[in-house]
């Protein structure tokens, strides 16, 4: 039995540009992910970490198979899923669930708890008996720190934090071994962020799970992971093991990251150097020629503007630059 | 002299659940060119009280009691007309979202150059070319070329530029910024937050960042009032209020953020329980009912704001 639950190998998701209303024609494509490969071991965390429009999220888009796939291959627990549909994806969704960002939004707020944490379950196991939905149900919202009496109200009688923990109940109704955290406690105040975190890390610890997590918060992420994958425009420029990468960033642009977030110490921030940051990202629709943080660098080179760089091994992770 | 003084303030919402208390007997007081940093989490009334100062609470909200001292005025008796003289001149405010703040339907060149024939009766002409050398001023590449672009034509960061340019034109005296880099990515939020420092450094303005990001205060702020329930829990100098906190909450605050340096802790501390609920708040201290040191003295009312030292107070009972 491998030790990998999942490897995405140079996956693509390319969205079409159309012009015209009538006779609609492509006239060219966003290429939100463009050539990312990963792979994650059972029990670990992988961190995709980036800004706006880098394609963290829509890579888990792809992985979950909500979207489809230009190109790249996706093998979740020894099987392609690359290109399943429908009936034939329906028997490995249970084992692949995801939680939101936004816990107002991602709850209908007409239904109970009780259906809100079920539905998977009616959705999947219709044949369980009424007695032992209603005890799994139970189960879950006291896994995650919720009263089972909570099961007859509905979302908007909790706070922010009480409903993530409704949409994290939710999302291990079925026993899934992937949990994808898509900016997960991004959303929330910092000390009831810092309760999720801890939740989200027992729950790991108890069942055993692996979470592909994604966030634009680096403090969060140095928090909860055992690798992280930088991502910029479409693709993943460095990706190490947590603590290397931290103290040893090589991609000038996971520099640039490190250095914009500030530190909660005003004694090590007066002696930090102020960042030097070059531009904005740039649209996908038109992403640079070469190596695409290269408008942005200050140490790029003539080739750098030119030629993509390929992925090169450095230690124990990767990094896609010319200069590393 | 401080600029801003803000004395026993108190403000109150009426809502369908009954009145609620969003800000309660508040002193705080900003000192020319110093940066105040407001901090708390949602519900504490930070965002409130930069509204009660421009009196932009709408029809809902209400000053219950204080005064707000703009250099000796108290803006609390200022009528509608004499704020609209105040707002975007001697005070402005750069909001959160730069996506809805600007009007969309006028280009920004005459969006930033509209407080100068307002306040200064400057003609339209001369006020865009005000405004040209105010885009070049918040570093906008091409400001000429800008002058006549729309909202949606810009990126985010592009738009924050455009509403410090706007907050910079009749050089306030003061400037509140709420939130205004928490919609923005990072590498973009510390270029806007190092060009309003710069900016307000070479104009001498004051400035009133309210944030819930500790990491941003202590990059920026030179003090800092920690909110919380509506009430101020603790103010300090930011190095004193990271090394030495006073008050409870602000300790568990600054713990349960996880840190981007230093060992990595299994589990992060947490402040247990759930923030107050300000239409039926605790009857004394608003953090009694998730204080790890709580005693009968916290419930028996509201502790008075004490100064430990001249520069840093908190207000707390307890004595651990």
């Amino acid at each position: 039995m491998s030790n990998t639950l999942l490897d995405v190998q140079d996956l693509k998701v390319h969205f079409p540009v159309t012009e015209g209303v009538v006779i609609s024609r492509e006239v060219g494509s966003v290429k939100a992910v463009d050539g990312v490969s990963f792979s994650l071991a059972k029990g670990e965390t992988l961190s995709l970490v980036g800004e706006s429009g880098c394609g963290k999220s829509t890579t888990a888009l792809a992985v979950l198979r909500m979207l489809r796939v230009t190109a790249g291959r996706i093998v979740f627990d020894g099987v392609d899923i690359t290109n399943l549909e429908g009936k034939a994806m329906r028997p490995h969704r249970p084992k692949m669930q995801m939680v939101y960002q936004d816990p107002f939004s991602s709850l209908n707020p007409r239904m109970k708890v009780r259906d809100i944490i079920g539905e998977p379950l009616r959705v999947h196991r219709p044949d369980a008996s009424k007695a032992d939905y209603q005890k799994r149900v139970a189960e879950l919202l006291d896994l995650v720190g919720l009263l089972p009496v909570m099961a007859d109200r509905y979302p908007h009688e909790f706070s922010g934090g009480q409903r993530q923990r409704i949409g994290i109940a939710r999302a291990l109704a079925l026993e899934p071994e992937l949990l994808i955290c898509d900016e997960a406690v991004s959303a929330l105040d910092v000390s009831i962020q810092a309760q999720i975190i801890n939740l989200l890390m027992d729950l790991q610890h108890d069942l055993g799970l692996t979470y592909l997590f994604i966030s634009h918060d680096l403090s969060v992420v140095r928090h909860v992971s055992t690798r992280i994958a930088v991502m910029y425009l479409g693709q993943i420029v460095e990706m190490n093991t947590r603590d290397a990468l931290f103290a040893e960033p090589r991609h000038p642009y996971t520099q640039t990251l490190l250095q914009a977030v500030p530190l909660a110490n005003p004694e090590l921030e007066a002696e930090r150097p102020q960042p030097l940051i070059i531009g904005e990202v740039p649209s996908v629709r038109n992403p640079p020629a070469g190596c695409r943080f290269h408008p942005r660098c200050a140490e790029a080179l003539p080739q750098c503007a030119t030629d993509a760089p390929a992925p090169r091994q450095r230690g124990d992770g990767q990094v896609v630059c010319h200069l590393a | 002299m401080a600029l801003l003084e803000i004395d026993n303030l108190s403000v109150s919402f009426r809502t369908d659940a009954g009145r609620v208390h969003a800000v309660n007997n508040i002193n705080l007081h900003v000192d020319p060119g110093e940066t105040l940093a407001v901090v708390g989490e949602s519900g504490s009334g930070k965002s409130v009280t930069a509204l009660a100062i421009l009196d932009l609470l709408g029809e809902a909200g209400r000053i219950d009691n204080g005064s707000i001292q703009l250099e000796g005025d108290n803006l609390v008796q200022f009528s509608e007309a004499d704020m609209q003289r105040v707002r975007g001149d001697r005070i402005s405010m750069i909001f959160q979202e730069p996506m809805t703040s600007l009007n969309p339907v006028i280009p920004v060149g005459k969006q930033v150059a509209e407080p100068l024939v307002l306040h200064r009766g400057a003609s339209w002409p001369d006020a865009l070319a005000a405004a040209e050398d105010l885009l070049k001023q918040v570093a906008i590449p091409d400001p000429e070329g800008r002058l006549d672009e729309y909202p949606h034509q810009l990126s985010g960061g592009m738009r924050q530029r455009v509403m410090i340019a706007m907050a910079l034109a009749c050089s306030p005296k003061l400037i509140i910024a709420d939130e205004p880099t928490t919609a923005l990515d990072v590498t973009v939020q510390a270029q806007i937050l190092a060009l309003l420092k710069e900016l307000t450094v070479e104009t001498g303005a004051a400035l009133i960042l309210i944030t819930h990001d500790l990491g941003v205060v202590a990059r920026y702020a030179d003090r800092v009032a920690v909110m919380y329930g509506g009430r101020i829990m603790e103010t300090a100098p930011a190095r004193e209020i990271y090394g030495n906190p006073q008050h409870p909450y602000t300790r568990g605050l600054m713990s349960s953020i996880p840190d981007l340096s230093g060992p990595i802790a299994d589990r992060l501390p947490t402040i247990e329980g759930q923030p107050p609920d300000l239409a039926n708040p605790p009857p004394g201290c608003p953090f009694a009912p998730r204080c790890p040191h709580v005693s009968t003295a916290c419930n028996d009312g509201v502790p008075p704001f004490e100064w430990l030292t001249p520069t840093h107070g908190r207000a707390c009972v307890g004595h651990e």
